[in-house]
């Protein structure tokens, strides 16, 4: 038998057309969301085994060096992957980009006038543990200008994709960094209207999680939506 | 990290926008560069999955009718039998805005409830700058007018016309069926998108 998924909280989230980032206004949908029940085809998701991980995709520190280490601040990102119950999401893909130390994707459409590190790939991945843990290592973003108002610049952030369960819990988005002074001038943050929601998209310094003299670390928790249990409820059938 | 409430839940994380590098990460090879021994949802087809080799491929729109090229399409769906499932993910070309998936016709999925099945159907969820969240949608068979007219999830969408939308056109290529369906974000035609 498969849980049903809470239905989304919609306040949580942004609008699809929000005028504070100008992108949004061209591609965010107009029309109300069908809202369904959930099927079988949403209540089912890929899997993703941790035999499937390479020894390094979570090191972002060493997995695409050439010849030289990174530049940039080490830091270790690490929290764990719950759902709307507060229980483990274990098996969990988490995947993680990013710009380097000085601002600069790895990327052919990126043309910021910032080096791009030689040593540096900017991505990862790995899958939550039993307690629902992910772990990874990596250097501090830059900041870097964006085209949207001329003087707009991101904050540092490393983007997150989350596979939970269910492909109903599909989730991409931003983590930022505890005191960075960019954060309250973002737009892309701030196309979530509620202030509290958006400062759970900010992880807190874990001075305790630091490898001392080496690595500073970071804790960030995410929370996919929850599973329910059905009372005096027709079941789903076929599983 | 976070304290659940009086019953025990916490909030969801918010969404953010994937941005214009999320190739990066979830697509690396077309952001030009390789780094995992394999891309996640690159695998091709096996070549011993049983079914109706298909293919399917659309463009992705926006509100003004410009080719949106740096999305992320993602699809999920029944194997040939039914079943759950088969995952692949791909990007619009950054040159044509085209995306496309090579894989088999699904079969029918049981309905809520033990209603009559579903018509066959791929569930896609897109991604990309401009969408503050990722959206789920569904392609539907062009060729399967009879099964769809009977979809619990077609019938649902009030307005007729709308239903199109997720309907793929079939054509055919070198002997394979292909179900072409544009994805609108928004503007006229715009696509059913799904809160599900």
């Amino acid at each position: 038998m498969r849980d049903e998924i809470i239905p989304s909280d919609h306040g949580q989230h942004p609008p699809p057309v929000t005028p504070i980032y100008k992108t949004s206004v061209f591609r965010g949908p107009r029309m109300p969301l069908l809202s369904l029940n959930g099927s079988l085809s949403e209540l089912t998701g890929p899997r993703f085994g941790h035999g499937a991980m390479g020894a390094l995709d979570n090191d972002l520190y060493r997995n695409f060096q050439h010849g030289g280490e990174p530049i940039g601040e080490r830091i270790i990102v690490h929290g764990r992957v719950l759902d709307g119950n507060a229980k483990p999401v274990a098996g969990a893909l988490v995947e993680f980009w990013q710009a380097n130390a000085s601002g600069r994707y790895r990327h052919v459409n990126d043309r910021f006038e910032a080096p791009v590190d030689p040593n540096f790939g900017g991505c990862g991945r790995t899958v939550t543990d039993d307690e629902g843990r992910y772990h990874f290592r990596t250097v501090k973003p830059g900041a870097y200008p964006y085209r949207n108002g001329i003087g707009d610049w991101r904050p540092s952030h490393i983007h997150f994709s989350v596979f939970g369960t269910a492909f109903a819990q599909r989730l991409i988005t931003q983590m930022y960094f505890e005191g960075d002074p960019l954060i309250p001038h973002d737009s892309i943050l701030n196309t979530i209207p509620d202030a509290a929601a958006r400062t759970r998209l900010v992880a807190k310094l874990d001075l305790a999680a630091q490898v001392p003299q080496h690595t500073l670390a970071y804790r960030w928790d995410i929370v996919l939506r929850g599973h329910r249990s059905t009372l005096f409820e027709n079941r789903l059938e076929g599983n | 990290m976070f304290t659940p409430d009086s019953l025990g839940r916490l909030p969801e994380t918010p969404s953010q926008t994937a941005g214009p590098y999320v190739h990066i990460g979830l697509i690396p090879r077309q952001a030009g560069f390789e780094i995992f021994a394999d891309d996640v949802g690159a695998a091709p087809l096996p070549p011993g999955e049983p079914g109706e080799r298909i293919r399917v491929e659309g463009r992705v729109l926006d509100a003004t009718g410009a080719l949106v090229r740096d999305a992320l399409v993602e699809m999920w769906q029944a194997k040939a039998d039914g079943s759950h499932g088969l995952f692949f993910r791909t990007g619009t070309s950054f040159e044509t805005g085209l995306w496309s998936f090579d894989t088999v016709r699904p079969g029918a999925v049981p309905a809520r409830g033990g209603a009559a099945p579903m018509a066959p159907h791929l569930c896609l969820w897109l991604a990309a700058r401009g969408l503050n969240r990722g959206m789920h949608t569904r392609l539907y068979f062009g060729d399967r007018e009879e099964a769809n007219a009977a979809d619990p999830v077609l019938r649902f969408i009030e307005q007729p016309n709308r239903r199109a939308t997720l309907v793929a056109a079939r054509t055919e290529r070198d002997g394979v069926p292909v179900f072409t369906m544009d994805i609108r974000l928004a503007g006229d035609g715009e696509t059913v998108f799904l809160d599900v």
